[in-house]
């Protein structure tokens, strides 16, 4: 594939992005809801 | 990461995300289904856009980035649409619900997310196509725009103050964005026709589609969507969260602070 | 709502104790003034040597082809300023919170503010101008003076309108001095753009006619009464509380 480092790497850019805000995003999570009662979390 | 293979990035990473919130966090059986739905999708999207997908006429093999651009920065649009709606239903009903407000908040995060990757991607793809990493094109200077309101939007939530003070402040702040993006792109177009004749190659003017390529653009909304409502979700639960916590553990220091007067 | 005075009385009386607390302390005339002024002759440093492209047949020199931008720019670097002060002066001695417990209208208070900082600003745009046409050599034609007038005043209205708007929602937050840019530089992009081709019209610049300026005061004057709407429909959801 022509220009494969430019293809590749927009798409490495993408997903990875993604990839650690979902990171993040899950971690953050779990930190919060530790000490959280069950009444404070609606989606359970 | 960088250096292993897409696919397995695409596959391996999220994943691991979904894993982590299965114990505790604000993961429910809906959100995994829908978590691995979007792993699917990208999978899809990864072995479509680099694989599959024939390479465009023209453009090349660099049509392959506009299956992860284009995307995204639609579902970006959806993003900022869903903040301005959200903010509205906060602002107008009498209830003014945090609920609002914070799927208000979770859907900007997301979208300037999006819209960051939007102008990585549009920029590689730029540098492949018109040999340029910027255009000063009327869709590009406002999708710049876009991303550095909502930036700023965000830094406006993490102002401080009481959670109805974040949330009327950042209301009306989206509702503003709304007046102000029409008005940007209205401006600049008009700009860029008065002083630069030159024909530029439009992001989407050229695209000559095969049904191969549109269904692989087609896997790229899909996937898209389906990550965008997966971090949405959690994003929205965790502000739910973070609200809960902070009155929690306003109501302990009261609670200390009446101990001690009494 | 109606029980206060009226309108029009309380955006006299707003607008008069703003430019009177400007007038008393000086700092708009002391501070904000000398600000644009260095600013405007850093702006010569750093435009003034580059090279003109060959192909261009006009004698005038770079500095006189950029001055109307470079105004309008230092007039949005000042507008920063003159905002942070507004809003400082009305956080400090908890002057919103009076005016509240007032009960008056929040769109007259709005429109009071708008007009002190429409006022301050049109002045310190005259006062620019007339630098950029003694270290910019820029020129003023007579047959484009209608159109520098009309671009002065909607210009004005409109950064007037979108500061007092952006600056409320920042004012009484830890931070707002660095906020306060990031939020309102891309706001008023439509505003350098209407109003620096519009006065580039009206002097001629690079050979530009009157007539074409007139389309531009149409992109400035829409912005203002859009923000204008925005304001006077906005502003009471941001100061109060």
């Amino acid at each position: 594939m022509e220009d494969a480092g430019f293809i590749i790497g927009s798409y490495v850019v993408t997903f990875g992005a993604v990839a650690t805000y979902a990171v993040w995003l899950a971690r953050r999570a779990r930190r919060v809801t530790r000490d959280l009662p069950d009444h404070a979390k609606p989606w359970t | 990461m960088i250096g292993e293979h897409v696919a397995d990035t695409l596959a391996t990473e999220p994943s691991a995300a979904s894993d982590d919130v299965a114990s505790s966090g604000t993961a429910t059986r809906a959100t995994r289904l829908l978590g691995a739905a979007a792993l699917v999708g990208v999978a899809w999207l990864a072995a479509f856009g680099l694989g599959f997908s024939p390479a465009d006429r023209d453009q090349r093999e660099s049509v392959r980035i506009l299956y992860v651009h284009v995307p995204s920065a639609w579902l970006a649009y959806l993003a900022f649409v869903v903040t301005a709606v959200a903010s509205g239903l906060y602002l107008f009903r009498r209830s003014h619900a945090l609920g609002w407000d914070r799927v208000a908040g979770a859907s900007a995060e997301v979208g300037v997310l999006f819209m960051g990757i939007t102008l990585v991607s549009g920029m590689l793809w730029g540098r492949l196509t018109w040999g340029v990493f910027w255009e000063w094109d009327a869709r590009l200077t406002t999708t710049a725009f876009l991303f550095v309101t909502y930036v700023g939007y965000l830094a406006v939530r993490g102002l401080g103050g009481s959670h109805q003070q974040r949330a009327r402040r950042s209301a009306v702040l989206a509702l503003l964005a709304v007046l102000e993006i029409p008005l940007v792109h209205w401006s600049v177009r008009l700009w860029r026709s008065l002083h630069q004749e030159a024909t530029v190659l439009r992001p989407d003017g050229d695209v000559k589609m095969d049904g191969l390529m549109l269904f692989t653009l087609f896997v790229g909304i899909v996937a898209f969507t389906l990550m965008y409502a997966w971090l949405v979700v959690h994003r929205q639960r965790t502000l739910a969260a973070e609200d809960a916590a902070d009155d929690a553990g306003l109501d302990r220091a009261l609670a200390a602070r009446r101990a001690e007067v009494g | 709502m109606n029980d206060g005075p009226g309108f029009w009385r309380v955006v006299g009386l707003v607008a008069a104790k703003d430019l009177r607390i400007e007038w008393r302390s000086r700092v708009a005339l002391n501070q904000v003034l000398p600000f644009a002024a260095i600013v405007m002759v850093l702006f010569a440093f750093a435009v003034d040597r580059l090279p003109r492209p060959a192909a261009s047949a006009t004698t005038e020199t770079l500095l006189q082809t950029v001055a109307p931008g470079l105004v309008w720019l230092a007039m949005l670097f000042s507008l920063l300023l003159l905002v942070q002060r507004t809003f400082a002066v009305e956080a400090d001695d908890g002057a919103l919170d009076a005016l509240r417990a007032a009960a008056v209208d929040a769109a007259a208070v709005f429109w009071g503010k708008t007009a002190a900082l429409a006022t301050q600003l049109a002045a310190l745009y005259l006062l620019l101008l007339g630098t950029a046409l003694v270290i910019y050599g820029a020129e003023l034609r007579t047959s484009g003076i209608g159109l520098l007038a009309a671009t002065w005043i909607a210009a004005t209205l409109g950064l007037a309108t979108v500061g007092t708007l952006y600056g409320g929602l920042a004012a009484g937050a830890r931070g707002r001095e660095t906020l306060l840019p990031l939020l309102l530089l891309p706001v008023v992009a439509p505003v350098l753009i209407g109003a620096t081709r519009a006065v580039e019209a009206a002097l001629g610049t690079g050979g530009t006619a009157v007539a074409d300026g007139w389309p531009w005061v149409g992109v400035v004057g829409v912005f203002a009464v859009a923000f204008g709407a925005g304001g006077t429909l906005a502003f009471g959801a941001l100061i109060d509380e």
